[in-house]
């Protein structure tokens, strides 16, 4: 069943669903969107792949294992709280740093937004892990 | 005070450290721990003049306040004289172990575990907050475990430890709970509050209670009938444990709790009555039994457990002469026993065994431990001029002072003396004197490691004896004082004068001695006895039980574990829906006016409505899977209609993923038959309506409910302010129940690499066969 229309259709996709899923992931602080969306979205673009090709393709094209996904992202989230530690602040205490831009004002990096990028990672392996074994069944 | 706690963390490190130690270090190692211990040792007797004055040390580090929980160390009299004991004894054993253990491959793990044991054991002496103590408590009762089944080639040691790690631990358990009912009733769990608490406690309608559940854990430690049975099967252990744990320091931790909460729970009649009774048939049965043992190490098991016995028939009696023969025996036995359980490794050691009917006249090849043996056998009879003396002088006129079970009790206590006499006459004459006679190749005299603590050990018990007032000064008095604060006077000597006490003294030699000459012949009469009348024993019986035990179990495991997923999903679905309908009838209000929706909410219902009776009908998987597909988002949408847009987003990706596993896992499944009959569907269908009424019935509920609204309100204010983010749902999420999600995310990435495994494992499983 490997139609050569949907082969093209989900490489040409892929791309664009990272690209998309991180921008979700980014715009999550104010809009709709945030890691978990975000993650999910990641994943779906490589399921599509996955049935388009194959499980193992899907692999090949992710690089890293999806395992090493879930391990970075818990670790992420994790050594997010600590800053707030260092600081004297109790855990998981939010911290902000303003990085003035030249061009469009002021951009906010916080250790929420590297708390949910650990959840972005988590919840992409997460599916990926479950749905790769399951096709592969 | 600090110090104490520097002494204990350094005891811990070097436990951690020892392996490494015994490994690299060489045979000077041992001896370097024993140095440690020591000085443990010293360190506490420097506080001996200090706590003499009738001071106390308290040193609290906070942890939970508000539950009474917190690390305290406390030093008073009772605490400096039992916690004397454990690095006093410990040097003595660490030398003894070092020489001891050196054949044994796992020597540096035995080393740990010892000194883990010597730290957990100072801590729970130590402890000035009952929970602090439990915790010890435990963690004694685990490195016995680990111990007892050192030699864990052999089954019976595996067994032997099993069994008391599970007797001590259970009545562990049940002693918690006595404290937690303490907690309640005096609203601390500090020691030294608790002490001025005492009549507030007695006075408690859940004194009762409580006190049997405390009793439960010391009389399971301290191996009182009937839990007796774990000590003699714990002596499948090394003997510098036996020596050290379970004659010397671990089986008296009961004692020690029962002696520590004395001044809170004791003096009334419950108290007195339990604890006597209890102590009389352990003080007697203990004897009996030690009296027909073969086995030199048996015999001292059993002797121990009479000694329990005693001393917790002394704290019973709760008199001033009581408390202070308690004391006193106390002293006595811990240097005689654990003389003696050396002793037995030694001969164990250079004989090769322990048996007493094949090993005789060691005086001829060891003269110097014989004698050693011989001084705290004497001691262990009672006989002056040894310290065994004094102490049994005071047990004695102890019961004389009782009014109502005096006799009984005195009695008893001379039948047990008797036999104590006669064993140690048979040990002295059997074992160490007499013509020489030994099993294998001829013995060799011991090494100095080994020597040199039965010898300080019976040393101290000679000059105990003879001069005992320094040392009821400095050390008895104190204990004593912490018991019954009211006693003023210690005076110990060997000569009372002539009085009744001293007249049953001598009955009790004499009777001894008797008993001694006939051993023999008794003794043959008595194993037949035993073997042929006394069917019943005790550790059998607790095995069987344990048996019975995990066949129901396992029984009841079979019924509720099903291994079916619908079952299990039934069982919950039920359970659930039941417990909240019965909930939501009891509290129901009424139905809720509201508002008539909208077209498109109309037009939605109805799609979302026909796919579900759509996916109840169908015949086809995949139909059915698409129109649960169409349900979900049908929901989706109504989420955006109602603005959660989050919601609705997650709603419709997690739609379309669960599609796709469904269809990947469809195109493993066979075709689709009928299995189910009429009636299953049946249930099916009720307990879906029950779960979906529920469900409605909740919703409509939750409309009812007069909710707080503070909690959305804060986090709709202070989302922007405190945490820089626009959308609430997404900063609830990663900053203000960042914790929450961090244990999400990790419950999703076990499950994870749970379908991993189970998937996996299916796979290899079914490529094997």
């Amino acid at each position: 069943m490997k139609s050569y229309i949907i082969q093209l259709a989900a490489s040409r996709i892929l791309p664009v669903t990272i690209v998309l899923s991180l921008l979700v992931f980014y715009r999550g602080h104010n809009d709709p969107g945030g890691g978990f969306i975000g993650g999910l979205m990641a994943a779906s673009g490589f399921i599509f792949y996955a049935m388009a090709f194959s499980t193992k393709q899907a692999q090949k094209k992710l690089k890293v294992s999806p395992l090493s996904l879930i391990a970075a992202g818990l670790s992420i989230a994790t050594l997010s709280t600590l800053p707030a530690l260092f600081a004297g602040n109790p855990f998981f205490t939010g911290k902000w740093i303003s990085i003035n831009l030249v061009f469009s004002g002021t951009l906010k990096l916080g250790t929420p937004l590297l708390f949910d990028l650990g959840v972005y990672l988590t919840v992409w392996g997460i599916l990926l892990i479950i749905i790769f074994n399951i096709m592969d069944e | 005070m600090s110090g104490l706690l520097n002494y204990l963390i350094l005891l811990l490190a070097a436990a951690f450290f020892s392996p490494y130690l015994i490994r690299k270090g060489g045979k000077a190692s041992p001896w370097l721990l024993g140095l440690l211990s020591a000085g443990g040792f010293g360190y506490l007797l420097s506080y001996a003049g200090f706590i003499a004055k009738g001071n106390t040390l308290n040193y609290t580090i906070e942890w939970l306040p508000e539950l009474y929980l917190n690390f305290t160390l406390y030093l008073d009299g009772l605490s400096l004289f039992f916690g004397l004991l454990v690095p006093g004894m410990g040097a003595l054993v660490l030398v003894f172990a070092g020489k001891y253990m050196q054949p044994y491959p796992l020597k540096h793990r035995f080393f740990f575990l010892i000194l883990l044991f010597e730290f957990a054991m100072l801590a729970l002496i130590l402890s000035g907050n009952l929970f602090t103590m439990f915790i010890f408590w435990e963690l004694t009762s685990v490195s016995s475990f680990l111990l007892v089944g050192f030699n864990h080639e052999k089954p019976e040691a595996r067994n032997a430890a099993l069994q008391a790690l599970l007797i001590t631990v259970s009545g562990g358990l049940a002693m918690m709970a006595g404290f937690i009912m303490l907690g309640q009733m005096a609203g601390t769990l500090e020691i030294n509050q608790l002490l001025k608490s005492g009549d507030l406690i007695r006075n408690h309608p859940n004194y009762l209670p409580a006190l049997l559940l405390i009793l439960a854990g010391a009389f399971t430690k301290s191996a009182q009938f009937p839990f007796h049975f774990w000590l003699p099967g714990a002596m499948q252990a090394p003997s510098p444990v036996s020596a050290f744990l379970h004659s010397a320091t671990m089986v008296k931790a009961g004692i020690y709790l029962i002696a520590r909460l004395s001044p809170v729970m004791g003096g009334t009649p419950e108290w007195r009555y339990i604890l006597t009774i209890t102590g009389a048939i352990t003080m007697i049965l203990g004897a009996y039994f030690a009296y027909s043992q073969t086995d030199f190490k048996k015999v001292l098991a059993y002797t121990t457990i009479s000694a329990l016995g005693t001393l917790v028939l002394m704290l019973g009696i709760d008199t001033d002469i009581s408390v202070k023969a308690a004391i006193i025996f106390l002293l006595v036995h811990a240097l005689y026993k654990g003389a003696l359980f050396m002793v037995a490794g030694l001969i164990d050691k250079s004989v090769g065994s322990r048996d007493l009917r094949k090993i005789s006249g060691l005086f001829k090849v060891m003269p110097i431990t014989s004698l050693a043996a011989i001084v705290s056998l004497l001691s262990m009879a009672g006989l002056p001029p040894m310290i065994g003396f004094i102490g049994k002088e005071l047990i004695y006129e102890a019961k004389f002072a009782l009014p109502d079970i005096g006799n009984v009790l005195l009695m008893v206590g001379v039948i047990t003396n008797v036999i104590m006499v006669a064993i140690s006459l048979a040990l002295i004459f059997n074992l160490f004197l007499g013509p020489l006679k030994y099993p294998g190749e001829k013995p060799k005299p011991p090494a100095l490691a080994l020597r040199i603590g039965p010898l300080l050990l019976a040393g101290i018990s000679l000059i105990f004896g003879l001069f005992p007032a320094d040392v009821a000064r400095l050390l008895l008095k104190p204990a004593i004082v912490a018991i019954h604060p009211s006693i003023d006077t210690l005076k110990l000597g060997l000569w009372h004068g002539f009085n009744e006490v001293l007249l049953v003294s001598f009955i009790t030699v004499v009777a001894g001695v008797v008993l001694f000459l006939l051993y023999r012949k008794i003794n043959r009469w008595l194993t037949r006895f035993n073997n042929e009348v006394i069917t019943f024993r005790f550790a059998k019986a607790f095995n069987q039980g344990l048996d019975l035990f995990l066949s129901l179990t396992k029984k009841k495991t079979a019924i509720v574990q099903s291994g079916y997923q619908r079952f299990y999903l039934m069982a919950i679905f039920v359970m659930t829906s039941v417990l909240a309908w019965y909930q939501l009838a009891y509290t129901w209000q009424g139905f809720n006016s509201f508002n008539v929706p909208g077209i498109f909410e109309i037009l939605l219902l109805m799609v979302l409505v026909a796919a579900t009776f759509f996916a109840v009908a169908v015949k086809s998987r995949l139909a059915a899977i698409l129109a649960l597909g169409a349900v979900g988002y049908s929901i989706g949408l109504l989420f955006i209609i109602y603005g959660a847009i989050d919601l609705a987003i997650t709603m419709m990706l997690a739609e379309t993923l669960v599609l796709v596993i469904f269809m990947a896992v469809v195109y493993h499944l066979p075709k689709f038959t009928n299995f189910s009959s009429k009636a299953s569907r049946l249930r099916d269908a009720a307990i879906a309506l029950l779960v979906g009424g529920f469900m409605t019935g909740l919703v409509l509920k939750a409309g009812q409910l007069n909710l707080n609204t503070k909690i959305s309100d804060f986090y709709t204010e202070n989302a922007l302010s405190l945490a820089y983010g626009k959308n609430v749902v997404n900063v609830i999420l990663v900053d203000f129940r960042a914790l929450d999600t961090l244990g999400e995310i990790t419950v999703l990435a076990i499950a994870a690499i749970g379908v991993m495994a189970l998937l996996k494992l299916k796979t290899k499983k079914g490529s094997a066969t």
